[in-house]
């Protein structure tokens, strides 16, 4: 009846999990009760989790980052201190939990904190960018979310019921065959990432149909801002890679489950065709990370240095270059296969080729600051550490690309190093750029600047003093994922190593604060955001209200150059009037639908039954998910009208904030 | 001024709201602006294109599985290869179903366009029963292959070839299950514009399952069959 699901399944011999599990459903219980008792939930239900609007969509997929990244960033603290103590003894982890952990770290710090983080600012501002007034299918967008979220759950619910995989983030057979891994935990992440997976794929058919067919009138390839540039750059990649994921996750799956030999140490498998598929997706996903990032710190740098981005098409050929050769580097993960020096060089060079793009781009953000008015706001502050440290972790990058020096640093903590200088400054420090950048466009006030700073600094030293230290530790022979040592001379950098990884907790914290001291002062002078355009912005998403309505735009704007607004405003400014009021039309917009959140239920279900063998909820969750569709295609009404007047009155409100901001007469307005 | 435009660099034509039809669309030149100036398409195109992109990824998935069939062809570990296994005859009769059931599909489309419903049901009915067909040979193919001992489990190379085989049967089946919610949706609700969007895709789905096959016929079974690979 279910399956291999009994009581030995919960691991009360391990309180650890459980207790933060315990906790962690506590705290949304209370949330979800004090929720009910406002008389909140069914304004959630209905205007957020059943949305369909871009923007909503777009701040839960952040809000599901932040989430997870206090989840990932536990694990990380674990192991941190875990290796700080476990010289000649075996720590405070047993090494099955020890393996779970560094698994799950980097399984959830990549596919359920960088993926939704990015699709989730992608989501937010790219619409907006375009001129537009929603993504091409919005409530594709919403199922897309909730199975992320779906992925999430089924990730997390490892930690109670069974285990998670011991594997490694990238689960390498044979350790991953069933014969190594017997339990359940390379299942969990099997059917985890399948049902986010799909989640991803759609999102990147969503963004790329938005982005190609979708713009404002005007707005042709080269008015584009950099970010829909690189947003476009990396949906492409995603259609591109997350179908190789699926495939070769599926083979590992039928390895699993129905005794394949796609892998298997004998009767032919192929080890190594795993470690090249999984590459084949897992290098353009480095990409599919990094390069919006590289679009808000475009966006971040151009208007915070009060400057049209230096070199912008030398900037989209810079993104479309990477976006090709990403797909050609992928061996350089497994130099040490044994390919041949001849193959091991093809890729040797091409992977120094991609520092050539990346290298035009940091010379553009450079120059783009050079001879600019700066003001040193939290994201700036972001940008500039990003470009400081990128280039470091760039540069030790190269060094790893030349494939004898990668025989002796693979596997090593100089690895470990490299990679996260990678994905903290340029990914994480993107994302908390974009996420202070665009805050006040989706919620009408600012971030607290104070606490800004002290969590940009704690950010910043923190990541020099955790990381660096693995350089040296590499150098010195640590490999990647020891439970314990028993080298005297490794433990001081490893204890420097933690005293860093402290500091990034005091990091997150001041973030917290941030976010609690923001919420409560929303509607202060200092923080409150009434002109749509708090940082004197230069794309179309400052042109309108902050919060945007629904709409997003009342009228479609006709774009003329590759700086909209900033010609809009310079234009009112010499005028002393706004443009002229348009007609004001009735706007039909998508009516929200529980279909995602349902889609995803079923689907979690299928998930869960799937890891445990219980085939008759297997098949009711398949079904589930297929009637939901039916459901949706039978709607009648699929949108709903909003009348010309509240357009107009909205439209007012908008006008008016602008000009005020511009300190133009009332008359201006009408 | 028209109504929705915030400039006056140059006079254009009011943008289209959202669904609105732009006339001929082989008359590309028409109007002074580029294309890609014109604004948000209409929906029917967005639609189509949006699910092109998905097959695009779906080709890729497929295209993963063989490259996985061309490593592991000659990995037969002492058992059967392609040359004992597969019988030509018969899966050409499994080609020749699955391509009347397009031609099928194609006589669907027509009928849409024509607004009949009757003609629409008895080609979609023909599509369905034909890949059905397909389908049953196919299953009845594996399962005389497992009775042989001949199992995903036997060989590396057979676990590529039922994968491969297995996962274009499993978009088939896939495929199968959206035919008939589609009959009936036209049954129920007629040729709505969002309906014909729907017909749309499908369609094309099941045309890119011809292409699928089309591949795997040729890498798989009359390579395999001709060469004596193993």
């Amino acid at each position: 009846m279910f399956g291999k699901l009994g009581w030995d399944s919960i691991p009360f011999d391990n309180p650890l999990p459980l207790v933060a599990f315990g906790a962690a459903v506590a705290g949304m219980a209370a949330l979800g009760l004090w929720a009910w008792r406002r008389g909140h939930l069914p304004y959630l239900w209905r205007d957020w989790i059943c949305s369909v609007d871009h923007k909503r969509v777009g701040v839960m997929y952040c809000l599901l980052a932040l989430v997870m990244l206090l989840r990932g960033f536990s694990d990380a603290l674990m192991m941190r201190s875990q290796q700080a103590i476990a010289m000649g003894n075996d720590g405070w982890l047993p090494s099955h939990h020890y393996d779970q952990v560094f698994t799950a770290h980097g399984v959830i710090m990549i596919f359920f904190v960088a993926m939704p983080f990015m699709v989730g600012l992608m989501n937010f501002a790219v619409p907006l960018q375009l001129g537009i007034r929603d993504v091409a299918f919005p409530t594709l967008n919403s199922v897309s979310f909730w199975l992320t979220a779906a992925g999430a759950l089924l990730i997390n619910v490892s930690l109670v019921i069974g285990e998670f995989a011991k594997t490694g983030w990238v689960v390498y057979p044979p350790l991953s065959e069933l014969r190594y891994s017997p339990g359940v935990g390379v299942d969990y992440y099997l059917w985890g990432l399948q049902v986010a997976g799909v989640g991803t794929l759609l999102s990147g058919v969503n963004l790329v149909t938005t982005i190609l067919k979708m713009r404002a009138p005007g707005m042709g390839y080269s008015r584009m801002p950099m970010f829909c540039w690189t947003a476009l750059a990396t949906n492409l990649l995603i259609v591109a890679a997350f179908p190789i994921l699926t495939a070769t996750l599926a083979m590992l799956t039928l390895d699993r489950y129905l005794g394949f030999h796609f892998f298997t140490g004998d009767m032919g498998g192929n080890q190594m065709m795993f470690v090249n598929l999984i590459w084949a997706w897992g290098h353009p996903e480095v990409y599919i990370l990094v390069l919006p990032a590289f679009g808000i710190f475009s966006e971040v740098v151009s208007t915070f240095s009060s400057k049209p981005l230096f070199g912008y098409r030398s900037m989209i050929l810079a993104t479309m270059a990477i976006c090709v050769l990403s797909f050609i580097v992928w061996l350089h993960h497994f130099f040490t296969m044994g390919a041949g020096a001849d193959v091991n060089g093809f890729f040797g060079v091409s992977t120094m080729i991609i520092a050539v793009p990346t290298g035009v781009k940091v010379f553009n953000w450079l120059f783009t600051m050079y001879g600019g008015r700066i003001r040193f706001t939290t994201p700036m502050l972001y940008s500039v550490a990003f470009m400081v440290l990128f280039v470091i972790g760039g540069m030790t990058g190269v060094m790893l690309a030349i494939p004898p020096a990668d025989f002796v640093l693979h596997n090593s903590l100089f690895l470990v190093a490299h990679f996260h200088n990678i994905v903290i400054p340029a990914v994480l420090f993107g994302a908390f750029a974009g996420y202070t950048y665009w805050f006040p466009k989706a919620f009408g006030f600012r971030l607290d600047e104070a606490w800004g700073r002290r969590a940009f600094w704690l950010w910043a030293t923190g990541f020099v003093v955790a990381f660096m230290p693995l350089y040296v530790l590499g150098l010195m022979g640590m490999t990647r994922r020891l439970q314990h040592y028993d080298v005297p001379s490794w433990q001081p950098w490893l204890i420097v190593a933690s005293v860093g990884a402290v500091m990034i907790a005091g990091a997150i914290g001041c973030m917290i604060v941030q976010l609690y001291v923001s919420i409560r002062d929303r509607d202060t002078e200092r923080l409150k955001d009434v002109t749509g355009d708090p940082w004197d912005g230069r794309t179309l998403e400052w042109s309108t209200t902050s919060p945007p309505p629904v709409f997003n735009f009342a009228s479609l704007p006709d774009v003329s150059h590759e700086e909209p607004y900033w010609g809009m405003k310079n234009r009112a400014k010499e005028e002393s009037r706004l443009s002229e009021r348009p007609d004001y039309e009735d706007i039909e917009m998508p009516k929200n639908s529980p279909t995602g959140i349902v889609t995803a239920f079923f689907a979690t279900l299928l998930g869960f039954a799937a890891v445990w063998h219980i085939w008759w909820l297997v098949i009711l969750g398949g079904l589930g998910a297929w009637a939901t569709f039916v459901v949706f295609a039978w709607r009648d009404e699929v949108e709903y009208e909003i009348p010309a007047d509240e357009v107009e009155r909205r439209d007012r409100m908008r006008r008016e904030g602008k000009a005020k901001m511009l300190d133009l007469p009332p008359e201006a307005v009408a | 001024m028209s109504a929705a435009t915030a400039r006056t660099d140059h006079d254009v034509p009011r943008p289209r709201r959202h669904g609105e039809d732009e006339g001929d669309p082989n008359q590309l030149g028409r109007g002074e602006r580029p294309l890609s100036e014109r604004g948000p398409a209409p929906t029917r195109i967005v639609v189509g294109y949006g699910f092109w992109i998905f097959l695009l990824s779906d080709f890729i998935m497929f295209s993963a599985f063989f490259a996985a069939y061309a490593v592991l062809v000659g990995e037969t570990a002492g058992g059967p290869g392609g040359a004992e296994l597969f019988e030509l005859p018969y899966v050409a009769w499994e080609t020749v179903l699955l391509l009347l059931s397009s031609f099928a599909c194609g006589m669907a489309g027509v009928a849409v366009t024509a607004r009949s419903r009757i003609w629409f049901q008895a080609a979609m009915l023909a599509t369905g029963l034909l890949g059905f067909g397909f389908l049953v040979m196919e299953v009845l193919e594996f399962r005389h292959l497992i009775e042989r001992g001949a199992g995903p489990d036997r060989s590396a190379f057979l676990s590529s070839f039922f994968a491969l085989v297995g996962c274009h049967g499993l978009h088939v089946a896939i495929g199968l299950l959206w035919l008939g919610t589609m009959m009936a949706q036209v049954w129920a609700k007629g040729f709505r514009e969002d309906i014909q969007r729907r017909i749309l895709c499908f369609a094309l789905f099941w045309h890119a399952l011809d292409i699928i096959w089309v591949a795997l016929f040729t890498i798989v079974y009359l390579f395999g069959a001709g060469s004596g690979i193993a």
